[in-house]
């Protein structure tokens, strides 16, 4: 596919979310969840679509997207695992979960393995609190994590 | 009577296995040919003993915990579909002493039935405070909720109804319930187990809250990092909606009011209420400037009560029993009951919700019971990452709004961090800098560069250089942040840091050179 034709498929897989979501009062965060969910980041292609659409400038809708940590700019690994860097879990050794991650991945934290399996990410607070250290692999928790569970969630991640 | 088995389906549990144990009950079910329901309840917070597995017998229900897969075998071995005898075995539920020695208004049902079973709500009381309230004239239920005491959970403490009296006076085509489920405190999880554990009393204190004030309309924003709170909730307002609960007639009366469920993408700040209403509006999450209040203009400019979920959660059981029945908990000017998260490095963690008054103290070593690792406690946080951490010489505090204010913290979302001897405060402080660097939203200096030159500055503290005078120079920096930051962020982020650099000194002094220790 060129570029163009790319662009016009992000373009036109844009319309069709945000025709569903405008209806809705606020509709920028839903649609630019929207977007992430079709694409599995958010596409520069989508954001002039977007701009058009609810009348407001790109940079507007720039400043919105690189406001919050949730939206990527780039594709993220198979898997996401987001591992809770935040006071409750590090009373009970965070930093070390962190540290045995990023070596049994090799790749440090923002970071996609070569495989494009997984991508790790800090995350600061799962409502985990009274469950340290904790983590979440896609949209599965687990909590009061040992080096046994880590190994076994790298090698579901992997797999 | 077929018999029911219920496995939380809360996150915590989740979390802690509960899959894997129930479908080893079913499996197990399935190969004994005993036919049996399972019903996914919440959690009644007790953590520590998740996943606690209950069993409904003709003498009530009998509890087991922490259940593992592997002892799923054994406990049918054991009998215990009729509450037999195993080594995980609790018996009834509300005996175990960390249940039993709650007073729990707010999370009354959490944790006991299906979430999503509007019938089980109301046979345990639900409905019954927006029944009365839309009986009532508006004036009469923010009157209610004013006497109460009840003050706003999210941390700030303020008075509920005066809030609610704002909106209601205020004329407008249009107003707006929003409730603040954007919970990112660490050590905070009580607003995500009410979504999980018992939603319905959330939509019930929103609506009772629009039908006070006259607004229709209600949003709850709840952060991405809750994915399962998030499915709970749209599926209740789902049940809530075809019940009659929400829409042009809530309960058959003139009261128009729904809701929508938002979420969050990962800004802490979007818990400030006013970034979060301009997130919600599809903008950057910044802080506004205050005047005009939310109350005045809020949402799209409009009218809006914003409350946090353990506020608006709360409502219901106060127009339900009355505003004398609820303030007749709790000490001083906080009244009610508030749910208290012990989290972090303790031995028994969880939720658990009391009058106001306990101290620190009995939170911590009673209830708590010390430390998971079995070594002595060292700091306490109290209030997530913008509160401060007490030593044990504080564990005398009254849990009290006021009380902790008087010893330079907050209770904030009322949770608490328990962190052993082996916490280094020096690199608490630093983390409290970084993470408002992280988060910041940018709108104001004193947050969007103090927290940077913050980290840097007591990154040359751990090294040695001119300790004494970097350590003015944070203190002055701190000072700056907390009068002249415009939200809790920037003006609350000095609390975690000068209640290290004040109660733990030591952990500041350079460290000792090797050859003047021999």
């Amino acid at each position: 596919m060129t570029m163009q034709a790319a662009s016009t498929e992000i373009a036109s897989r844009t319309a069709a979310i945000i025709h569903e979501m405008k209806g809705l009062e606020g509709p920028l965060l839903p649609i630019l969840h929207g977007i992430q969910e079709e694409f599995g980041h958010v596409p520069q292609a989508s954001l002039p679509v977007i701009a058009e659409a609810l009348n407001i400038s790109n940079a507007e809708v720039h400043g919105v997207v690189t406001f919050y940590h949730d939206y990527r700019s780039h594709p993220a690994g198979r898997h996401v695992l987001k591992v809770c860097q935040a006071e409750a879990c590090q009373s009970m050794g965070s930093d070390a979960v962190a540290a045995k991650l990023q070596q049994l991945l090799g790749i440090g934290f923002h970071e996609t393995t070569r495989d494009g399996s997984v991508t790790l990410e800090p995350v600061y607070c799962l409502g985990l609190c009274a469950c340290a250290p904790s983590a979440m692999l896609d949209g599965q928790v687990i909590g009061r994590l040992d080096d046994e569970k880590l190994e076994e969630i790298v090698a579901e991640a992997r797999s | 009577m077929i018999p029911r088995i219920y496995i939380p389906g809360d996150s915590g549990a989740l979390a802690l296995g509960a899959e894997k144990v129930a479908k080893a009950i079913a499996s197990e079910l399935a190969e004994r040919g005993i036919e049996a329901k399972i019903v996914r309840n919440g959690s009644r917070g007790a953590y520590f003993l998740e996943p606690m597995v209950e069993v409904a017998t003709a003498k009530g229900r009998v509890a087991y915990g922490p259940v593992k897969p592997s002892d799923v075998k054994s406990l049918f071995d054991s009998g215990f579909l009729t509450g037999g005898h195993h080594k995980r075995w609790l018996g009834a539920p509300d005996k175990i002493p960390f249940l039993a020695k709650q007073t729990r208004l707010t999370f009354a049902r959490c944790g006991i039935n299906d979430p999503l079973s509007l019938d089980a709500y109301k046979s345990l009381g639900g409905l019954k405070g927006l029944q009365n309230a839309v009986a009532m004239a508006p004036a009469d239920v923010v009157k209610q909720v004013t006497e109460s005491g009840l003050r706003g959970r999210g941390g700030a403490g303020f008075p509920t109804g005066i809030k609610w009296k704002t909106v209601l006076d205020a004329t407008a085509d249009k107003k707006y319930i929003v409730c603040n489920a954007d919970e990112g405190d660490s050590a905070t999880f009580a607003d995500r187990m009410i979504m999980e554990g018992d939603p319905f009393v959330l939509i019930e204190g929103m609506a009772i809250a629009g039908v006070a004030t006259g607004a229709t309309k209600g949003f709850v924003y709840i952060r991405s990092e809750y994915p399962h709170a998030v499915a709970m909730m749209n599926r209740a307002v789902e049940v809530a909606r075809k019940a009659g609960v929400l829409g042009l007639n809530v309960l058959g009366s003139p009261n128009a009011f729904d809701m929508e469920i938002r979420v969050g993408a990962g800004a802490y700040v979007c818990g400030e209420e006013t970034s979060l209403l301009n997130s919600l509006e599809g903008k950057r999450g910044v802080v506004r400037a205050k005047p005009p209040l939310p109350a005045i203009q809020g949402l799209f400019g409009k009218p809006t009560v914003i409350n946090n979920v353990i506020s608006l959660a709360s409502v219901p059981i106060i127009m339900d029993k009355g505003a004398a029945f609820y303030k007749d908990f709790g000490m001083g000017r906080s009244r009610g009951t508030i749910p208290i998260q012990i989290a972090g490095n303790v031995k028994n963690g969880g939720l658990f919700e009391a009058a106001f008054g306990m101290t620190l103290g009995e939170i911590v070593d009673d209830i708590g019971g010390g430390t998971a690792t079995g070594r002595p406690v060292k700091a306490v946080q109290v209030g997530g990452p913008l509160g401060a951490y007490f030593p044990r010489a504080l564990f005398n505090t009254p849990f009290d709004y006021e009380a902790f204010a008087a010893k330079d913290g907050l209770i904030g979302h009322a949770g608490i961090t328990v962190f052993d001897d082996t916490a280094d405060m020096l690199k608490q402080a630093r983390f409290a800098m970084e993470f408002c660097a992280i988060e910041s939203c940018g709108k104001c200096t004193p947050c969007r560069i103090g927290s940077t030159r913050g980290v840097e500055t007591i990154d040359k503290i751990a090294g040695g250089i001119e300790p004494e005078k970097n350590i003015a120079l944070v203190t002055d920096l701190c000072n700056t942040m907390k009068f002249g930051s415009l939200c809790a962020l920037g003006g609350f982020t000095p609390y975690p840091v000068m209640s290290a650099l004040t109660h733990f000194r030591d952990d500041f002094k350079p460290a000792p050179v090797a050859e003047a220790a021999e």
